[in-house]
């Protein structure tokens, strides 16, 4: 078992960005979810604390953190409001970290500094309309005309992709096949490739009308004959898919973070509100029916955060992770959204009223169980480890 | 420009405050502690001033060792160096034995500016930069909303807030200024800020290193003494005025009655 305490740095940056979350995030949540709008002035804010660039090296304008730190600010965002908490997750994990993973000196030159700064947003285009836990079914295509990839296709549910300050969107496309067209066992080859954006033929449709996250921006995206420098391919050609997978690997982590704050989030509203509510002349919590509620959904919350810890020690000390942080998805998201449940039951007729902020939070658990790796996939990772 | 800020580690203000029954002095041991808010708004400021004319900003602070977290906080927002007066034979002090004892160490680094914070939400004396100034023999600039430093000719101008305006104060270097939250928006330190605050000068003064007479400190030494503390009574609960159609009027009736119209 890797060691997950954490240090003081650590500790400090948890304790900043829960204060940020506290007096910065909490008092515009409600308004920016019942008006979906994106948060521009709370992400400058963050951007201005360095949370953009929290686990990529000071060379590329990162603050030097890694990839534990981020999670830790993730969770307490999310302890607050999860559509800001994803904008983070999937601004470093989903936007920046591929570049930062995969991509050239020079591409990283190119691109880090500005997604550290916070000044612009990344976007992934990995799921399609037709093709989501089987993301292999890309049918998204490029090729290339004269020194440019020539991009058609289609990408759904993509994250940060429509912001006024969305610069680039990574996408898979489909670069070639090999072997027989005829053969039953051709291979598409796949590739990802950086477009930087707004460009011709790209297109951020209208935003989706969401459950939740509401405050978090989310199009689907079509591509008609965008054409990009040969340059911008992200990685080996050929390897976009793999390489896209093991971004998923880490951003369990993340999300898994997220699910924690949120399903934290869930025990200390409804510790503060089985105190105070009475019925039946006396305090709520002092029914069992109520108190045992909570104490599980504490337990609950124990297991995932001491679960996405170990994952995160893991990764961070150089161990195999994938399992771990198939583990830490799975039983945090699991967490999130039973603990949503409960905490609004607790909250009787208020908890169905988008004023008290545990209705928002059941809203916005049920996403953490489909994004990045429904909960069925991540049983299937989990299987494949035990080899079965 | 050579800036002094002076910050002070204080329950947290969002947790219930209580006095040590026997001591009935602030209870720092059951609550969470963190930098004096108004505190972070002195920092800031300091920050700025260095941001714009160039110069050092060193924190200082007495305390006990868990204060130290607050140094940290200041030294991570971007203060240079630090010095924290610690001792157990401080315990105790007095707003005017900590004065006094932050001028002597505050005297040795010869500053330009010494910020403070109008107030610390624990105690809410509000005295501590007046003394200070008494001690230092500097001029004071209180209440200050704006700082505008020209360091060519030896001033800082304040904006000192007022009920019904503002007054434009000037005094000549070295000079204490005191802030109201009113003067900036404190930074929130960085990740970057957080893992150099470690490295950052910092030095550590017991009551002798700081060439303080042992027997002018502490709560045996205090001038001022707390003969009695009482918690405050729980808040009543409110009143409830059911309308049968007197509605109005009892409500007229109860707010005259507490001299509210
Ligand atoms: C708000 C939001 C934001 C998102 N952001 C992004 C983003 O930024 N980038 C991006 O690329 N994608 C993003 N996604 C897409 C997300 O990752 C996919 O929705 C998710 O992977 C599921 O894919 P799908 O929707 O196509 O469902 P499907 O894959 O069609 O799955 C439908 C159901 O079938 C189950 N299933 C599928 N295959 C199997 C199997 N073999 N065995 C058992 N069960 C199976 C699934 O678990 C699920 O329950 C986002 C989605 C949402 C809703
Ligand atoms: C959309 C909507 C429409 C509604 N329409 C109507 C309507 O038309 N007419 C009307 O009169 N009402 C209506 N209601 C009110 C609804 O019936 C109440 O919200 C419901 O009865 C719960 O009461 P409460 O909200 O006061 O919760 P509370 O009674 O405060 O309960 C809070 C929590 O404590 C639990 N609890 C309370 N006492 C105990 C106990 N002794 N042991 C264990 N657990 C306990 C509850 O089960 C709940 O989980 C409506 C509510 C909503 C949200």
């Amino acid at each position: 078992m890797p060691d997950t305490r954490l240090t003081d740095e650590q500790e400090s940056l948890r304790r900043t960005v829960a204060e940020f979350a506290r007096e910065v995030v909490a008092p515009v949540a409600a308004r920016h979810d019942e008006d979906r709008t994106f948060p521009y002035e709370v992400v400058a804010g963050m951007a201005a604390m360095g949370l953009f660039g929290l686990p990529f090296p000071e060379s590329y304008g990162g603050m030097g953190g890694d990839f534990f730190t981020l999670c830790l600010a993730i969770e307490e965002l999310a302890r607050v409001d999860s559509s800001v908490a994803i904008t983070l997750e999937a601004g470093c994990s989903l936007g920046a970290m591929p570049i930062y993973r995969f991509g050239t000196e020079k591409q990283k030159r190119e691109w880090l500094p500005m997604l550290c700064s916070g000044a612009a947003l990344g976007a992934f285009g990995l799921t399609e309309p037709a093709a989501g836990s089987d993301a292999g079914g890309t049918r998204t295509t490029a090729h290339l005309d004269s020194g440019m990839w020539v991009i058609n296709g289609s990408k759904a549910f993509i994250t940060n992709s429509g912001t006024t300050i969305t610069r680039l969107v990574t996408v898979t496309a489909v670069t070639g096949t090999s072997g027989d067209d005829r053969d039953a066992d051709r291979t598409k080859e796949i590739s990802s490739i950086v477009v930087p954006v707004p460009a011709p033929g790209f297109t951020a449709e209208p935003a989706y009308s969401k459950v939740g996250w509401h405050a978090s921006d989310t199009h689907p995206l079509a591509f008609v004959d965008v054409r990009v420098p040969e340059a911008n391919l992200l990685g080996e050609r050929g390897r976009g898919y793999a390489n896209f997978l093991a971004i998923l690997d880490e951003g369990r982590i993340a999300i898994s973070a997220l699910a924690v704050g949120l399903a934290q989030a869930c025990v200390d509203e409804s510790v503060a509100y089985a105190r105070t509510r009475h019925a039946f002349g006396r305090p709520i919590a002092a029914n069992q029916a109520i108190s045992f509620k909570i104490a599980d959904m504490e337990a609950r919350v124990h297991v995932a955060r001491t679960a996405y810890y170990d994952a995160a020690a893991r990764m961070a000390a150089g161990l195999p992770f994938k399992k771990e942080a198939a583990i830490a998805k799975l039983v945090s998201s699991e967490a999130a959204v039973t603990n949503a449940r409960e905490a609004t039951q607790i909250h009787g007729g208020y908890g169905f009223m988008n004023e008290y902020p545990v209705a928002r939070h059941w809203r916005d658990s049920k996403i953490l169980e489909i994004g990045e790796g429904t909960s069925e996939v991540q049983k299937m990772i989990i299987a494949h480890h035990l080899g079965l | 420009m050579n800036i002094v800020v002076t910050v002070k580690q204080v329950p947290d203000t969002w947790a219930e405050k209580k006095l040590d029954p026997t001591t009935r002095t602030t209870d720092r041991k059951s609550v969470d502690n963190v930098m004096n808010e108004m505190d972070e708004y002195g920092v800031e400021e300091a920050l700025k001033i260095k941001e714009a004319h160039g110069g050092e900003v060193t924190v200082v602070t007495m305390g006990p060792e868990k204060a130290l977290e607050t140094v940290r906080k200041a030294l991570s927002m971007g203060a240079d160096k630090a010095v924290h007066i610690t001792d157990e034979a401080l315990a105790g002090s007095d707003a005017l034995q900590t004065s006094a004892a932050l001028a002597k160490v505050i005297a040795t680094l010869s500053p330009d500016i010494v910020i403070t914070a109008a107030e610390a939400s624990d105690a809410r004396g509000g005295v501590l930069g007046a003394l200070l100034a008494e001690h230092l023999g500097f001029p004071q600039l209180t209440q200050a909303r704006k700082v505008t430093v020209d360091p060519g000719a030896g001033t800082v101008r304040i904006e000192r807030q007022a009920d019904n305006g503002y007054l434009l104060v000037e005094a000549a270097t070295p000079v204490v200024v005191g802030v109201v939250e009113k003067i900036n928006q404190p930074r929130y330190p960085s990740f970057k800020g957080i893992m150099a605050a470690k490295k950052k000068p910092l030095t550590t003064l017991s009551v002798a290193d700081a060439g303080l007479d042992p027997g002018t400190v502490g709560l045996a030494n205090a001038a001022s003494t707390v003969l009695d503390a009482q918690p405050a009574p729980p808040r009543q609960s409110g009143t409830i005025v059911k309308d049968e159609g007197d509605g109005g009027t009892r409500v007229a009736d109860f707010l005259a009655a507490q001299k509210l119209i």
